[in-house]
């Protein structure tokens, strides 16, 4: 019969709609309700100090949009005002400094297309299949472009002498957020940014200023910036020592693991996207990233690994920065297991979990990059399971 | 400020070590290629000494940044019963999930590790240092040098790594070592991992046959999209109404019982409420109140006054406030006062794990500013 889609005269065909003075500030579609950040309510002891998680499954391109981007907090959204927010430069330097907002908006400006993961991302999963989605194995991870001026800069301005080694930025929140980070890096690529994807960050990503770290652990992009010391050596604050050091089989400890390494994960389908179409033509598509470099290469499995297929890359490749790959083809209705498989720009191959686990043993809790599997059953449901 | 750009002959960058930089992924430079003389903006005014000293709190392994003070282990456990306990449980076992602090030594190669202060903190700095700029949670540095120095004892002490005679202040922490200290290392990814997972890897006919060896939907512990649970609580919203009707027809009284005590407190002075609002920053960490209020660890606190025990909307409660509730218990300012006196004596097996506040002016305080909250 006929579609009454067709046939049938909707509202929106017939009805006025609203002014352009309806949406100021515009939201999306109230059909994409679902399309939203989400948390685990048992992960940590209260929301104020936790993280939510990015709906990778509902997403195209390379990049999120701001209200979309996962968050991670450890005392609550600071609400800074930034008429009374500072910079402050001290320590080993030539001249102590304060810098207002406007002050630091006449520093050259760049604009950086760059990921931050947190270096927990896909931390639950290290003693197994764990939890049912690309948004919560996966979703520890944005991509935006950042509008913001050169560390280096500022920190000239302030003459950083001979003997500073190491800075240790600190965030304005009630946690009073730490890091040591190593002098070659702050004078490379970092960032003090004041916008994401063209407007200012959101608060909950650092408003006014936040420090972009490329490449490394989100832990220490320091929101809502407030200090930057100058020092001859690491600092070993709460976040460097009892976080974000990864504990092997072992006993012993990893610290200032800093580098993301190249990781990748099928966005769809996935448990949270399920095939609903049938056998016939599928899109195939996922994300893939490596904190040292770009991604020329993506392999996919739809067997589980017994064979396996170039991916097809489209979009920007940028260093540092998000990439997308698509892969094409016929289902022909049976179960998959599908996994995919990232190359970076230095020869990195993503390993599997097993690889990791082999090396680090399971209690690192950090820097989870092995390689993801989902089982599509014959109605197109997708779990997420491991395979030996 | 065009033409205000100078360059200071004296402005060192320092080098980019190319080992060192490689280790860390940086993106190696030409070794011909001239250093560029960095451009140098003169943006900013000078930081005053006083300015420097107000945010400048960070305290090193080797002792720099630690303030002048003391604080022994007695002072301490006060101190922490006081502030830290009610998440942090009485002995660092913590409340919930919350972290512990104490314990776990020897557990770091077990199944699941307990990471603790005494078990795996490699440097003491590190202790003063996050106690003095993020604690107690939800009242961040509101405690004096000495406080810091008597907590930071106790906890050692609640580590077994101390006697109870300890004192802590610059000279002790001096001579001080975590004993997890050596356990630390330097990332070693690029030399451990990087060529184990390098190289062109199998494309076709890699295995012969592959199996699942674990499901996430057997572990099941990933939250529910809303749109199914209000599903279901719709479906299942028809049984309980006439579940509830029926309560309610039985036991009017209960639901109407006293409405009272809600005049005196709206009259207490706006010191006394003042007064309650630095008391509430005990509570801050589990309950919200005021515009927005919302239930976190424990139960929003508006209107809490003359209405009913256990009844905010949306908090599950522990089965003593359950049958509290169904008891017609009603929040008086004395049963407010008793309960909060004594909590785990006045409602045993409550999830509030607060120990009580034993000083009667912080309590009419507290109880005034939570009364400034009725509708």
């Amino acid at each position: 019969g006929s579609d009454p889609a067709i046939t049938e005269i909707q509202p929106w065909m017939q009805e006025l709609g609203e002014g352009v003075d309806a949406r100021p500030y515009g939201t999306p579609s109230r059909f994409e309700a679902h399309v939203k950040r989400r948390n685990v309510e048992w992960l940590t002891a209260d929301p104020v100090s936790s993280v939510n998680f990015t709906p990778l499954h509902e997403m195209e391109g390379i990049i999120t949009p701001n209200g979309l981007c996962f968050e991670r907090h450890h005392a609550g959204i600071a609400d800074v005002d930034p008429s009374v927010h500072r910079l402050m430069i001290n320590g080993l330097v030539d001249r102590e400094l304060v810098f207002t907002m406007e002050d630091l908006a006449r520093f050259p400006r760049h604009n950086r297309v760059y990921f931050l993961e947190c270096a927990a991302n896909s931390g639950m999963e290290w003693r197994g299949a764990q939890l049912n989605g690309c948004q919560f194995t996966h979703g520890m991870i944005h991509n935006v472009m950042y509008t913001g001026v050169m560390l280096r800069d500022v920190l000239n301005a302030a003459g950083v002498q001979t003997a500073g080694k190491w800075i240790l930025p600190e965030g304005a929140d009630a946690s009073g957020m730490t890091r040591s980070i190593p002098m070659e890096k702050a004078l490379d690529d970092c960032m003090i940014a004041t916008h994401m994807n063209g407007e200012r960050l959101r608060p909950e990503q650092g408003y006014p200023v936040r420090l972009v770290v490329p490449g490394w652990e989100g832990n220490m992009w320091v929101k809502w910036l407030r200090r930057i010391e100058v020092g001859d050596q690491p600092w070993h604050h709460r976040e460097e020592t009892s976080k974000y050091t990864d504990l092997l089989a072992d006993g012993q400890a990893r610290r200032f693991t800093w580098a993301m390494d190249a990781k990748s994960v099928i966005t769809n389908p996935s448990p949270q996207a399920p095939l609903t179409h049938g056998p016939g033509p599928t899109v195939l598509t996922g994300v893939a990233w490596s904190g040292r470099g770009t991604i020329p290469r993506v392999d996919v499995t739809l067997d589980g690994g017994k064979n396996w297929h170039q991916a097809r890359m489209d979009g920007p490749s940028l260093d540092k920065s998000m990439h997308r790959f698509y892969f094409d083809f016929e289902w022909d209705g049976k179960p998959l297991l599908l996994q995919s498989r990232a190359h970076d720009s230095t020869g990195y191959v993503q390993p599997t979990k097993n690889q990791l686990r082999a090396v680090r043993g399971e209690n690192s809790i950090y820097h989870n990059n092995g390689i993801q599997t989902w089982h599509v059953d014959a109605r197109g449901e997708a779990e997420n399971v491991e395979i030996g | 400020m065009i033409g205000a750009a100078y360059m200071l002959a004296n402005t060192m960058v320092p080098e980019v070590h190319a080992p060192v930089a490689e280790t860390m992924g940086l993106t190696a430079k030409a070794e011909s290629a001239p250093a560029p003389v960095p451009m140098v903006y003169a943006l900013g005014r000078p930081a005053t000494p006083e300015e420097v000293a107000a945010w400048d709190i960070d305290v090193r392994p080797d002792g720099h940044g630690l303030p002048d003070g003391s604080g022994d282990v007695w002072t301490g456990e006060e101190l922490y019963i006081d502030n830290c306990a009610v998440c942090h449980g009485d002995f660092g076992e913590a409340i919930g999930r919350w972290p512990v602090l104490a314990g776990g030594q020897g557990s770091l190669t077990d199944d699941r590790p307990v990471k603790t202060i005494g078990s795996y903190w490699p440097y003491l700095s590190t202790v003063y240092d996050y106690v003095n700029r993020a604690m107690p949670f939800g009242n961040a540095q509101s405690l004096s040098d000495d406080e810091v120095y008597a907590i930071t004892a106790y906890l050692l002490y609640l580590n077994d790594l101390v006697d109870d005679d300890f004192v802590l202040d610059q000279e002790s922490f001096a001579a001080f070592e975590m004993p997890n200290q050596p356990a630390f290392y330097m990332d070693d990814r690029a030399d451990t991992e990087y060529a184990l997972f390098t190289g062109e890897p199998c494309m076709t006919n890699c295995a012969e046959t592959v199996q699942i060896t674990a499901r996430a939907a057997v572990v099941d512990v990933t939250p529910e999209d809303e749109a199914a649970r209000e599903a279901r609580a719709a479906a299942h919203e028809a049984e309980e109404a006439v579940v509830e009707v029926a309560a309610v027809a039985a036991e009017p009284a209960a639901v109407e019982a006293e409405p009272v005590a809600v005049t005196e407190p709206a009259a207490a002075g706006p010191d006394l409420i003042a007064a309650g609002e630095k008391v509430f920053k005990k509570c801050a960490a589990c309950h919200q109140v005021g515009d927005g209020a919302r239930n976190r660890s424990g139960p929003a606190l508006n209107n809490i006054l003359g209405h009913p025990a256990g009844a905010v909307d949306g908090f599950r409660y522990s089965s003593v406030f359950q049958d509290m509730q169904a008891a017609g218990l009603v929040w008086t300012e004395d049963e407010l006062a008793a309960f909060l006196t004594a909590p785990k004596t006045y409602a045993a097996g409550t999830k509030m794990s607060f120990r009580g506040l034993s000083d009667e002016e912080d309590l009419t305080a507290v109880i005034a500013y939570l009364g400034s909250f009725a509708e």
